[in-house]
């Protein structure tokens, strides 16, 4: 019984992000863990303590993302891997996937795989549909709550977040699932994690070791370019109440003609 | 000489930014505001381990080194001053002591518990009477049998009515001379007969933490309660101020960076004469003199800190770090909200509630006069540090991470 979270070490959210006239993408603060991967991490070591399960946190990419690896094991997992090898600089999505689907085949006994919604630093989440295309794994997107997992039956149960409200899905293990916020209160490192994960050496598993090609990126990102400066002007609605503030503004937007 | 935190104490210090940030931050100004400590604090941060972060593995603690502790409080100072005053009475004024001079069985009894955030626990040396001059105390402890009987009032105590554990400093020879010879510890719970606890409300600040008084009348308290010898008080409570001390400072450091974030951020939104307030030079000037102040402090109490990991005797140091660190951040939140201008001035902003926290900490553990008389003294050679029967011990990796043994 096994579950694996997948991360990856992104900028803050609060990373003050700039592309130089090169087109060099640059931000100076500390590389944190995937956002959205809080959650799944979380969601992984909640599944421990409740099935007395293994945890494995996996990433695919340089040295840098060992620190995300580090927060997983802060929280709780019990193991960390990183894949890498030189084919992976620069690599799209699909190459992406098969070096998260070749380690998910070499640990052998993976009964789940969660990630976070997306990728909070490229915005994307294709990786996690084609991890599954490559297990031949059922995935199940934007996952709210595990309703019933049953590792010894093979079968899971959950309650998506879909536009419309909620679903209610029932499907097969192994299985690939993603998770969003709601899903669960992300927990802290803690300082046994913290002391744990400082000492933790991870191994780093190349195409050779896990016997795969990861073949060459069939997208490449041409140009980054900054967003354009926000033109806008701020004017604070003031009153004596909730309620003439909100007349006020409405009044306003009428005279802008935005209504 | 190396400058530089390891991953794990860069990492504590995060988790616990992360922690402050999250659950006290966007709700501290209201609790302020009603004088009432948020119920949830103190058993989120025992939960965490906060509570017991540099006690040893085996006393119930996480391990951690007294370097670690300064930048703990930093962080939660960073975000209100009663969560690092929880930090001083618990672990620095109390759990360090049971670690320096208790007996084994003592450590077992009471350190664990704290350690592990099952029980609270304050301080208590100052009385309604006396707080700088305490050689001249009231309150006694008589010897009778295999128990002393207490008497007096304890005053100004952090976390009055929520410790369950106080170390207590009273006098069980009240004829002795010099007067400080006649003092002695004792650890009083709050559910002994005869031990009565208030809250004094109307403070200036820290007003989101619990400040009361003890009152003990006719208390028993066994024999085995009682902490170092008859007589050794006074040293003992001079040794826990070195370490309260040490997380006072620490925590003033938090409380200079939080008037310096507060103050970039506002002065580059703030507009006059069209342009952001940090243009002005005089504007800058306040920035860079709080740059200065938290540099220089934080430089003091990383000392202060590796000497005690070092097991260095540190007195002189921690009070300098503690005299510097919190004589500034009283002016670092005075030019905060100086810069803040008339919103500096009113609690939609959080300054004006670290201008009115940062004055307690020139009062209490050492008032700043205080402090400049024992740096006068040390430099004048009229002071001298005397080795204690118990020394605080040096941070040694290997038996802070023991495991306890299972009995
Ligand atoms: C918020 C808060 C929390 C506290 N928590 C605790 C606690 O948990 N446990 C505890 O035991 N105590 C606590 N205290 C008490 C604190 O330690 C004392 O207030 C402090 O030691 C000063 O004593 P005092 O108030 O009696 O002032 P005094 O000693 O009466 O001093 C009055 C003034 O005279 C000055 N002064 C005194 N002697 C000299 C001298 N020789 N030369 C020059 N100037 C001098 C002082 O600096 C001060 O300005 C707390 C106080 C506060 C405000």
């Amino acid at each position: 019984m096994h579950v694996v979270v997948v991360t990856k070490s992104t900028p803050d959210t609060a990373a003050k992000v700039t592309v130089d006239g090169s087109g060099n993408v640059t931000w100076k603060e500390a590389m944190v863990i995937n956002p959205w991967d809080e959650y799944s991490v979380t969601e992984a070591v909640l599944l421990k303590e409740a099935h007395n399960i293994k945890t494995t946190v996996l990433t695919v990419g340089e040295e840098a993302h060992n620190e995300a690896v580090k927060q997983g094991l802060a929280i709780g997992c019990d193991q960390g891997i990183r894949v890498w090898d030189s084919t992976l600089a620069n690599a799209d999505s699909l190459q992406y996937s098969r070096a998260v689907a070749a380690a998910v085949q070499k640990l052998g006994d993976v009964d789940l795989v969660i990630f976070g919604k997306e990728q909070a630093d490229t915005g994307t989440d294709q990786h996690v549909y084609q991890v599954g295309r490559k297990l031949g794994w059922n995935v199940i997107g934007s996952v709210f709550k595990i309703q019933e997992i049953d590792f010894a039956g093979k079968t899971i149960k959950v309650v998506r977040l879909v536009e419309q409200g909620k679903q209610v899905v029932a499907g097969k293990l192994p299985a690939v699932i993603s998770v969003v916020k709601d899903i669960n209160e992300p927990k802290y490192p803690s300082f046994m994690g913290i002391r744990k994960a400082s000492k933790a050496e991870i191994p780093v598993w190349d195409g050779a070791a896990l016997g795969v090609d990861f073949g060459l990126p069939g997208v490449k990102v041409s140009a980054y370019q900054n967003p354009p400066e926000r033109a806008g002007k701020v004017q604070m609605i003031d009153g004596d109440s909730a309620d003439e503030k909100a007349r006020k503004l409405v009044e306003k937007l009428f005279e802008d003609k935005v209504l | 000489m190396d400058f530089s935190l390891t991953p794990e104490q860069i990492a504590a210090q995060k988790m616990v930014h992360d922690f402050v940030m999250k659950e006290v931050y966007p709700t501290i100004g209201e609790w302020d505001r009603k004088q009432q400590m948020n119920p949830d604090i103190l058993p989120r941060m025992a939960e965490l381990g906060i509570l017991g972060i540099n006690i040893p593995v085996k006393y119930g603690g996480q391990g951690f080194d007294y370097i670690t502790l300064g930048l703990v409080c930093e962080e939660l100072e960073r975000v209100d001053t009663t969560l690092r005053v929880i930090m001083s009475v618990h672990a620095g004024l109390n759990s360090l002591s049971l670690l320096q001079w208790g007996t084994e069985e003592q450590k077992q009894r009471f350190l664990v518990p704290q350690a592990q955030g099952e029980k609270y626990a304050g301080f208590g040396l100052t009385e309604p009477g006396v707080g700088s001059d305490v050689a001249n105390m009231r309150a006694t402890a008589k010897k009778q049998g295999d128990v002393y009987i207490l008497n007096g009032e304890k005053m100004w105590i952090s976390l009055a009515t929520k410790a369950h554990h106080f170390l207590v400093i009273a006098k069980t020879d009240p004829e002795a001379r010099p007067a400080s010879k006649g003092m002695t510890a004792f650890i009083v719970t709050s559910d002994m007969k005869g031990v009565t606890t208030g809250d004094i409300h109307g403070k200036l600040g820290v007003r989101a933490g619990s400040t009361g008084w003890v009152n003990m009348e006719n208390v028993e308290v066994p024999v085995s309660h009682r902490l170092g010898e008859e007589g050794e008080g006074f040293y003992i409570a001079m040794g826990a101020l070195d370490n309260g001390r040490y997380t006072v400072g620490a925590g003033a450091v938090g409380l200079i960076r939080a008037c310096l974030e507060e103050s970039i951020k506002y002065s580059k939104e703030r507009q006059t004469f069209g342009v952001p307030i940090a243009d002005h030079q005089l504007i800058k000037q306040k920035i860079a003199y709080m740059q200065q102040w938290y540099d220089a402090a934080k430089l003091l109490v990383l000392k202060a800190g590796w000497m005690k990991n070092q097991g260095i005797r540190n007195t002189r140091e921690t009070s300098m770090a503690k005299w510097y660190a919190t004589d500034m951040s009283v002016k670092a939140a005075l030019e905060a909200v100086q810069l803040h201008g008339a919103y500096g001035f009113s609690d939609e902003y959080p300054v004006e509630r670290y201008l009115r926290n940062s004055k307690g900490a020139v009062i209490y553990e050492g008032t700043s006069e205080i402090h400049q008389l024992m740096q006068a003294d040390f430099a004048l050679g009229y002071r001298e540090n005397k080795p204690l029967r118990c020394e605080l011990p040096a941070y040694d990796p290997d038996t802070w991470l023991e495991e306890p043994q299972t009995a």
